[in-house]
């Protein structure tokens, strides 16, 4: 890929930048643009590998990339002191419920990056019986990062990603994510809900008949 | 062959004998089997349990061994199977080789053969309230019987097993895998120090451990069911995702068992480029494990130690495969491309560096006061039981075992170069450490003469034999082992012969080294402390998506 064909989600910063100079309030633009700058330089990563990205994620921690230098380097083992998790490697049948704990574990704000084939997608294992296709059928991703495994230079993308979205979030409203998410989480609880709607329909028909 | 043939023929008349495979082929009744596995260790020494694959025939369902003979490396296959699909029950000889406990359990999960005289008859990969059974060929993948679970998964506290008379009446006897009054304590599944996604329930009493229970399945990817829907090139690609540590090791491995089957010969030069990619990929795995085995006990500087050296040979692979991992650089035939032309010096140049730095980790950490106490004379594995366990690779030779298939059954070039096979007695997490560490100077005396002999065969040459674009087997099984950087790596081959031009192997087993690594978890752990659990399992090391598949 030649350098110019790159396109880097530079219009984000742009947009607000532009936003900003037609008038915000002082104190309190100023006040959001400390705190987003804050969160952003400080991601705490939760340590959630269950495959080869989780190789390359330690490399990532190892000296040479040294993502100290981002803030990202206090990796937690607690879901519970965490700002993102990172989600490296195939997510199963099995292993399903426990990440939809660990993310509900965590406190806001709270981030996800889809990191890997797997996780975007299913990856190589789409077509398994137990794989599941992409981790946004269980929780809400921000970012996706695909590669087979990425590599640490990538996985520096995809948190800088991150970073930038964090930067402008007070100013796209942290409101409208929750609502999202909200959202996500309640189409979920529907899906079975109906399911059950409707076998008691049929239970009731089968009764009648 | 004929020896064996002859002994077993008066063992059990049932016997029915093939010897056109490569190994000699018994199918036995299965109401014979258990009689003549007891004999077959005993009185024939066959000691080794080397792999247990479960197969659908369609017509019957069945397992079949490969056994193999420590002291002669003698390997003899043998058929057990049942026409019954409802409800297939065969006899189990977990009682006779320990390794089979998990195996068979894996069997269960995956084809519903239930095996009389289990102790402990539980699916082992998939949740309890799975339906069906995966791997059998009539079965039914809508994902409406199976649907995404959001609900916890309860903890199966409920065995059982199936017990035989002698009338041959098989009742069955439900138990408890924990008794009540035990204290159970939850390790993983998002433990970072499990080193992946595996979970212990541990019964302690005090401190001390008195049971492991291993539950695992977490990171289950159904690898061998897909590999049935794709052709032999693609199914490369899932070997490299097994254990990743090993990568090239395992590829390497189904391409011998592919080239095995089609007849197929390598042009040397690319058995040397194999090897050297083998011996680099096994120095960056025991580094790896240097540095998580190190971190687990608190020496964060000693994993960027060991972090900083596996750089170097992922620049190696960077610049010939293009990738730092996952390099999908061997294929059938050969590897994809030639090696890059620095490929010899940074080789080399890694090789010195790396000698140059274990002097330093040895400073750092081998005979740290911390280290000693927490390793030394913790986490026994006698000889016996690392044989009847099928422990091999490092964790294996820390017992006194030989079992490095590099020398038992040489395959690639490796008869062809001079290193030692590293055997240390005393079986304890320390032992299982100075293994690792003796045989990255191993490794590296390996790759001094790779590059050797890379150097005397040119600059350029070829490095991919005349591969047909689509790849037929004849009818038959293979099975093939290398050793991968944990251990004796098998690949079990089963083709139907099928005509159409896109052949699917009919039956691909992968039978990975730190599946049976972690069978031995109960029996180290027991009566050490809690706090050992972790170091035990890290000197033992295995790699959880190799374990699931």
């Amino acid at each position: 890929m030649k350098h110019e064909d790159f396109k880097d989600n530079e219009y984000i910063d742009k947009l607000v930048e532009e936003l900003n100079a037609s008038g915000t309030n002082v104190v309190v633009g100023k006040l959001d643009q400390l705190i987003n700058w804050g969160i952003s330089n400080s991601l705490w990563p939760f340590c959630f590998g269950t495959s080869c990205c989780a190789i390359e994620f330690m490399c990532l921690g190892a000296a040479r990339y040294d993502m100290a230098r981002f803030g990202f380097e206090v990796a937690r083992n607690s879901p519970r002191q965490a700002d993102y998790i990172m989600c490296q490697g195939t997510i199963t049948y099995r292993m399903a419920p426990a990440l939809k704990r660990l993310y509900e574990q965590m406190a806001e704000p709270k981030y996800v990056i889809a990191c890997g084939a797997c996780t975007v997608s299913g990856g190589p294992f789409k077509n398994s019986y137990c794989v599941v296709k992409g981790i946004d059928e269980i929780i809400p991703v921000d970012v996706y990062l695909p590669g087979c495994p990425p590599r640490p230079e990538a996985m520096f993308y995809a948190l800088m990603q991150l970073q930038r979205k964090i930067k402008v979030q007070r100013f796209f409203g942290g409101v409208n994510r929750k609502e999202k998410r909200k959202e996500f989480f309640d189409a979920q609880q529907v899906a079975p809900a109906v399911e059950e709607a409707q076998e008691a329909t049929s239970e009731n028909l089968n009764n009648q008949e | 062959m004929a020896d064996f043939q002859e002994k077993i023929g008066n063992l059990c008349p049932e016997a029915q004998f093939d010897d056109s495979g490569e190994f000699l082929l018994v199918t036995v009744p299965d109401e014979k089997w258990h009689n003549l596995a007891t004999a077959l260790k005993n009185e024939m020494h066959f000691d080794y349990l080397t792999a247990l694959v479960g197969v659908d025939w369609k017509e019957e369902l069945g397992v079949m061994y490969y056994l193999t003979n420590t002291d002669t490396q003698d390997m003899i296959h043998v058929k057990v199977a049942t026409t019954d699909r409802e409800q297939p029950r065969l006899h189990s000889v977990s009682d006779l080789w320990a390794v089979a406990n998990f195996q068979e359990r894996e069997v269960y999960d995956f084809y519903g053969i239930e095996f009389i005289n289990h102790p402990d008859m539980r699916r082992f990969f998939l949740r309890n309230d799975w339906v069906g059974y995966p791997l059998r060929k009539d079965y039914d993948e809508s994902p409406e019987k199976n649907p995404i679970p959001l609900d916890d998964e309860q903890n199966e506290d409920n065995t059982y097993r199936l017990v035989e008379d002698e009338d041959g009446n098989v009742t069955r006897i439900d138990g408890k895998v924990f008794e009540d009054e035990e204290y159970v304590i939850n390790v993983g599944p998002q433990h970072p120090s499990t080193h992946g996604v595996m979970r212990y329930r541990t019964s302690i009493e005090g401190e001390l451990v008195k049971k492991v229970d291993v539950v695992s399945g977490y990171i289950h990817r159904g690898i061998e069911k897909m590999c049935e829907s794709l052709t032999y090139p693609q199914t490369l690609l899932y070997t490299e995702r097994l254990d990743y540590m090993s990568a090239h090791i395992n590829r390497h491995c189904l391409c011998l068992c592919i080239e095995k089957a089609m007849g197929l010969e390598v042009p040397r030069r690319a058995e040397i480029i194999r090897m050297t990619m083998d011996e680099l990929m096994r120095l960056s795995s025991h580094l790896l494990s240097y540095g998580c085995l190190t971190m687990d006990q608190g020496a964060t500087t000693a994993f960027f130690y060991g972090f900083r050296e596996r750089e170097l040979i992922y620049d190696i692979f960077d610049k010939t495969c293009g990738a730092r991992m996952s390099m999908s650089y061997m294929t059938i035939g050969g590897v994809v491309a030639d090696v890059h032309p620095e490929f010899i010096n940074d080789v080399r140049h890694c090789c010195d560096v790396v000698t140059e730095k274990l002097k330093e980790y040895h400073k750092l950490f081998s005979g740290n006061v911390i280290a000693v106490n927490r390793m030394k004379g913790v986490g026994f594995l006698n000889k016996e039981d690392a044989i009847n366990y099928a422990v091999t690779g490092p964790s294996g030779r820390a017992s006194g075992c030989h079992c490095d298939v590099r020398k038992c059954h040489p395959y690639s070039l490796y008869n062809e170069v001079e290193f030692d096979e590293v055997i240390l007695e005393n079986g304890d997490s320390m032992d299982r450490y100075m293994v690792r560490m003796k045989e990255m100077e191993e490794s590296i005396k390996i790759l001094r003469q790779c590059c050797d002999m890379l150097e005397k065969e040119g600059i350029e040459g070829e490095y991919i034999a005349k591969v047909p674009k689509l790849i037929k087997l004849p009818a038959g099984h293979w099975y093939q082992q290398v050793e991968g950087s944990r251990g004796a790596f098998g690949v079990y081959l089963e083709s139907d012969g099928d005509p159409k031009p896109f052949q699917k192997p009919y039956r691909l087993h992968f039978q990975s080294p730190c599946f049976n690594l972690v069978g031995v978890v109960d029996l180290t752990c027991k009566d050490n402390l809690i706090a050992d659990l972790i170091t035990i399992t890290a000197s033992i090391d295995f790699v959880i998506p190799d374990i699931d598949r």
